[in-house]
């Protein structure tokens, strides 16, 4: 399933957010979209998902424009796993996973056995089963972010878009996290997925060896494989804060600010009038 | 972001729902609902019994079928049977109808009394007794008074959106039910004070009393009309109330699905506030019972507060009627049943039952 943005302007009637925006994924890329807060990636997300639409220009997902597909059809072919929030109501994890499927579903159809065997599938794989049973309103972070990948896999699209899947994560489950997004992508298999997720560490783009879009002030300012794209010239101009990117030993790439010495004697001051 | 931290778990949970239990739970559902079935048939059994002329269950039950003694039966199928059927029905409506405005509006706390409906559906058909009119032209103006209400609602809330949504929901409810309690009481100053009035102070503080079999024809067919929808939509339902967004990510048209579920719990909940008046209360105690009991998965929701509701207005009607020498309004029971139990709710406070 690829999918395909061009000349995209996003954003509101009568408040743009972003413009000029293309980019294309197919099936086993992992696109990262990186940008300072505000930047635009979770509108452009939404955009891309056929929830806002766009402003100019268009989206295409497996050949054919969104606005000329249902929702239903969307839903088939494009799986969203919003930031892990907690629904007003305590619905099992297992029942969440199974929303996955109404996609698939009869307008009045119920899920039936297939569609429950097909959410265990998807919680197991995320090595989650136990929590099928557990009311997901009480679960952890962590346990919902991976409940909603789960989620994502029951409704089994080709493209999985995920808004900063890591956000309100530990530091295992971020790796865990990274760890699924890297084996549902499976290159190496030849009928991966695609993937488009918002992050705001660059050393997630590098760790999944993603596509990237680095975004300022809703326009693309650089693009391509991370070596290149995320230098310590661009991270620095789109953060506003000098980045450095070295290598470890073991060749991986790190992304790090420079803590700049001026901002310390402020953030103590502040520390000390709010004890 | 932010999203771990606001639900922090209190207590961990003791799994009641636990995968296991899941095909054995299929298995019992058939039995449960059998039971409920009898549970409720025992209550309307025991309502038909009581009364200021009590029966012996056989003579009740000869009555039922058209033997014994003729003031029993007239008593029974003339005067009781038609106000037995009419708490079913309406407590059904009201259980239903709360249960769907509350996973409509991904919360727990609204009901068609809070949302306005109630009272817009009240003003509507103030309106036509007021102006006279048949009662199934009453029936249509609190049909059409109680989605007015709901709209306005709903429109205004989003309005004042930079609020914390469900207050703006609630606070708007109080201001649209006031605004239509005003002009209700603008229409009660207005009436015929011999005729008119009575009938409309009685009819506000929700009654039974004067139903008859020919108000049930077109209630309940109406209130079928409305609940049929929900009851078909079930599982969608569930998806819209992880909001709108989500839910046309997942594959739902959710404006379209919104506009029917508003309409059909609009319905059932005006047809019978045009039957017995406004009963308060019912839409928001029971479905909160029912999903305490049953869990919030719409399927098994609806019927669950379906049959509750209907349970609990049978037995406040029976109390009603029985427990002094005057007819106690059903509303004044409700609410004094209701009230501490909503402010138990708050107290405990607990997300996610809540």
């Amino acid at each position: 399933m690829r999918l395909q943005a061009e000349g995209l302007a996003i954003g509101y009637p009568g408040g743009a957010v972003g413009h000029d925006l293309a980019l294309a994924v197919g099936p086993g890329d992992i696109l990262c979209l990186l940008g300072p807060n505000g930047c635009g990636k979770t509108t452009l997300l939404r955009t891309l998902l056929g929830l806002l639409p766009p402003l100019a220009g268009g989206v295409s997902l497996g050949g054919e424009r969104l606005e000329r597909l249902s929702r239903a059809e969307i839903a088939r072919r494009a799986a969203y796993v919003p930031q892990a929030h907690a629904p007003p109501f305590p619905f099992t994890a297992l029942e969440i996973v199974l929303m996955g499927r109404t996609a698939r579903l009869p307008p009045f159809g119920q899920p039936g056995r297939a569609d429950r065997a097909a959410a265990l599938a998807a919680l197991t794989r995320l090595g989650i089963g136990d929590l099928a049973a557990r009311d997901y309103s009480q679960l952890s972070g962590g346990q919902r972010q991976l409940v909603l990948i789960a989620r994502a896999l029951a409704q089994e699209a080709p493209l999985i878009v995920m808004d900063e899947p890591t956000a309100s994560l530990d530091f295992g489950n971020q790796a865990r996290v990274l760890a699924e997004i890297a084996a549902l992508a499976g290159a190496a298999r030849g009928d991966g997925r695609a993937v488009v997720l918002t992050t705001h560490d660059p050393d997630q783009a590098f760790a999944l060896n993603a596509q990237v879009v680095l975004m300022k002030a809703g326009r693309i300012v650089a693009r391509g494989a991370p070596e290149n794209a995320l230098t310590s010239a661009a991270l620095s101009e789109v953060y506003g804060v000098p980045v450095v990117v070295e290598r470890t030993q073991s060749g991986r790439a790190v992304c790090a600010p420079t803590l700049a010495r001026q901002s310390a004697p402020s953030i103590t001051s502040e520390a000390l009038t709010i004890t | 972001m932010g999203g771990g931290a606001r639900a922090a778990p209190r207590k961990p949970l003791s799994a009641p729902r636990i995968d296991a239990a899941r095909p054995a739970r299929r298995l019992a559902a058939p039995p449960l609902w059998a039971g409920v079935a009898v549970a409720l048939a025992g209550l309307c059994f025991g309502a038909l019994m009581l009364g200021p002329y009590p029966l012996t269950p056989a003579e009740t039950l000869g009555a039922l079928l058209g033997f014994g003694d003729a003031q029993a039966q007239i008593v029974v199928r003339n005067v009781r049977l038609p106000r037995v059927a009419a708490a079913l029905l309406v407590g059904a409506a009201l259980a239903a109808a709360g249960a769907s405005y509350q996973a409509l509006f991904r919360n727990p706390l609204v009901s068609p009394d809070i949302l306005g409906v109630s009272a817009g559906a009240g003003l509507g058909a103030v309106l036509g007794i007021f102006l006279s009119l048949p009662v199934a032209a009453i029936q249509g103006m609190a049909f059409l008074g109680g989605l007015g209400a709901v709209t306005l609602v709903g429109l205004v809330a989003r309005a004042v959106r930079g609020t914390d949504p469900t207050l703006a929901l609630v606070l708007t409810g109080v201001v649209v039910g006031a605004l239509a309690g005003a002009a209700t009481s603008l229409l009660k100053v207005m009436a015929d004070p011999y005729d008119q009035l009575p009938a409309i102070t009685f009819w506000l503080l929700g009654s039974l009393a004067s139903v008859t079999m020919a108000d049930l024809a077109p209630a309940a067919p109406a209130v079928a009309l409305g609940l049929v929808p929900l009851a078909l939509l079930r599982w969608r339902i569930n998806v819209l109330s992880l909001g709108d967004e989500e839910a046309r990510a997942l594959g739902v048209e959710a404006g379209r699905l919104r506009l029917v579920v508003v309409a059909a719990a609009t319905l059932a909940t005006a047809s019978v506030v045009a039957l017995a008046g406004v009963v308060g209360w019912v839409g928001l105690v029971i479905p909160h019972v029912a999903r305490m009991l049953v869990g919030p998965g719409f399927g098994r929701l609806l019927p669950a507060a379906a049959a509750l509701g209907a349970g609990y207005l049978l037995v406040v009607d029976t109390l009603a009627r029985t427990m002094a020498a005057v007819e106690i309004p059903l509303g004044i029971l409700t609410a004094v049943i209701g009230a501490p139990f909503f402010i138990w709710l708050l107290a405990r406070g607990r997300r996610g039952w809540l």
